[in-house]
């Protein structure tokens, strides 16, 4: 098992350098952000529905998609000069190579997250201040389920004929579970209710997390088989 | 011409299902002519289900046996579960608009999550679709059946948890109705004879695959 998470590391530090080197991805993926908040404060009427009201709906659909653009280029950059090949053949376990990816992507999206719900709190004038711990309790548990389908189907999504067309379509029913739970989970903070009416939300994310993280991890190998 | 007993025998109990729920069954007190579309909705709701669990079944057996013979199981039941589906996502809103009073409610957990059992086997089918070689489409698609089916839970509950948390139109909901006994054969007919198209189905969807199949390999032999 320490091998494993060894391994899963080297891999994450690997794929981060290159995208702390390039940025590119991460650039991306935080402008699209952005520029989605902004978007969709103007595709309300406010005086019909508050920023509030507005604000836990934006920030996960948000998420889900920034994420999107982040998974594809995790085996993306591994397509071009057959870079997967390699790391196949080198003495490294399938579940790690799968885990190292869903690492750095995590750390990928947490970073996009960290600066996506400020800049929520800051346009949409809400105080996140009281709910801080809750919600990031409730990000990591959104992150992680998505990392962990949204890996699995971008290593599949890179081999077929559709490529990057194909990642939101296998992956967003998978999100639906995480968005509703996260979204309501949000409202519910946003709106002053005690943090204890989130806890059946809180646990449909751990529970999705658990199952998926598992059989994302056990599925991969036979993605990858030749 | 050699008659296929298979979709005959099907095509006749769907038939007589139909008559019988149609002329022979007690119109519903409260609901009139609208309730016999359950007689429609209900079994091809069943179908729907039964057609992805073996999907998920067969994509599981296929990872361990590799037998081609079932991933064209799990390709032909994919493609006759999303007709069924479809079915139930017809007739659920046509019913819906006279006795709840609209076509679509979001706070109606099986509506929803049939909605997104759709949206995951149309995925499947498309997924097939985009890849070439047969061995790594078999794969690919099993580990997606296999998801598939673990994810139907997860969205059925989140769907719960959102519909009870949001207020319930007030409207005639029958609450788990126990059957008159006329009623209740109509229903269990009309589950058998779908069961049975469902079976036809396949096995016409199966044969073509395995053709497709044979097809592309004498191809392949002979270039």
């Amino acid at each position: 098992m320490a091998d494993i998470l060894s391994a899963a590391w080297l891999i994450a530090r690997k794929d981060l350098s290159i995208e702390f080197r390039t940025r590119s991805a991460f650039f991306s993926a935080v402008i699209f952000a952005l520029l989605g908040l902004v978007i969709f404060y103007y595709a309300w009427d406010p005086t019909a529905v508050t920023a509030t009201d507005l604000a836990p709906g934006v920030l996960w659909v948000i998420f889900t998609f920034s994420g999107l653009l982040g998974l594809h280029r995790s085996f993306g950059v591994e397509a071009a000069d057959h870079a997967l090949d390699g790391l196949l053949a080198s003495p490294t376990s399938r579940e790690a190579i799968f885990l190292g990816k869903a690492i750095a992507n995590l750390i990928f999206v947490g970073a996009v997250q960290a600066i996506a719900i400020p800049a929520l709190a800051l346009f949409y004038n809400l105080r996140l201040g009281d709910v801080a711990g809750p919600l990031i309790a409730i990000a990591i548990l959104a992150a992680i389920g998505l990392v962990a389908v949204g890996t699995l189907f971008s290593a599949m999504a890179v081999n077929t004929r559709l490529a990057e067309l194909l990642l939101p379509m296998l992956a967003l029913p998978f999100f639906v579970p995480i968005v509703i739970a996260a979204a309501q989970a949000t409202a519910k903070l946003l709106g002053g209710r005690p943090v204890i009416e989130v806890g059946a939300w809180l646990k449909l994310l751990l529970a999705f997390d658990i199952v998926f993280v598992a059989a994302c991890t056990l599925a991969y190998p036979f993605t990858v088989e030749d | 011409m050699k008659i296929s007993w298979l979709p005959t025998l099907a095509g006749a109990a769907v038939i007589g299902t139909v008559i019988r729920a149609v002329f022979f069954t007690p119109l519903e007190a409260r609901q009139g002519a609208a309730q016999k579309i359950f007689y429609i909705h209900v079994p091809a709701a069943w179908v729907a289900f039964l057609a992805f669990f073996l999907v998920a079944i067969a994509s599981g057996v296929y990872l361990w046996l590799r037998d081609p013979r079932l991933d064209r199981f799990a390709e032909s039941s994919a493609e006759v579960g999303v007709v069924f589906t479809t079915v139930v996502l017809i007739t659920g809103p046509l019913w819906a608009k006279p006795i709840w009073g609209t076509f679509w409610a979001w706070w109606d957990v099986r509506l929803v999550s049939t909605l997104f059992l759709w949206f995951i086997y149309v995925s499947y089918i498309v997924l097939r679709g985009a890849i070439e070689s047969p061995e790594l489409r078999a794969r690919y698609s099993a580990v997606l059946g296999i998801l598939g089916a673990l994810l139907i839970p997860f969205i059925h509950l989140s769907v719960y948890l959102f519909a009870t948390m949001h207020p319930m139109p007030i409207v005639g909901k029958p609450s788990a109705p126990s059957l008159p006994i006329e009623m209740l054969i109509t229903l269990m007919l009309s589950l058998v004879s779908f069961t049975l198209l469902y079976f036809a189905f396949v096995r016409a969807r199966y044969n073509y695959a395995a053709e497709r199949d044979a097809a592309a390999a004498r191809t392949d032999h002979d270039a």
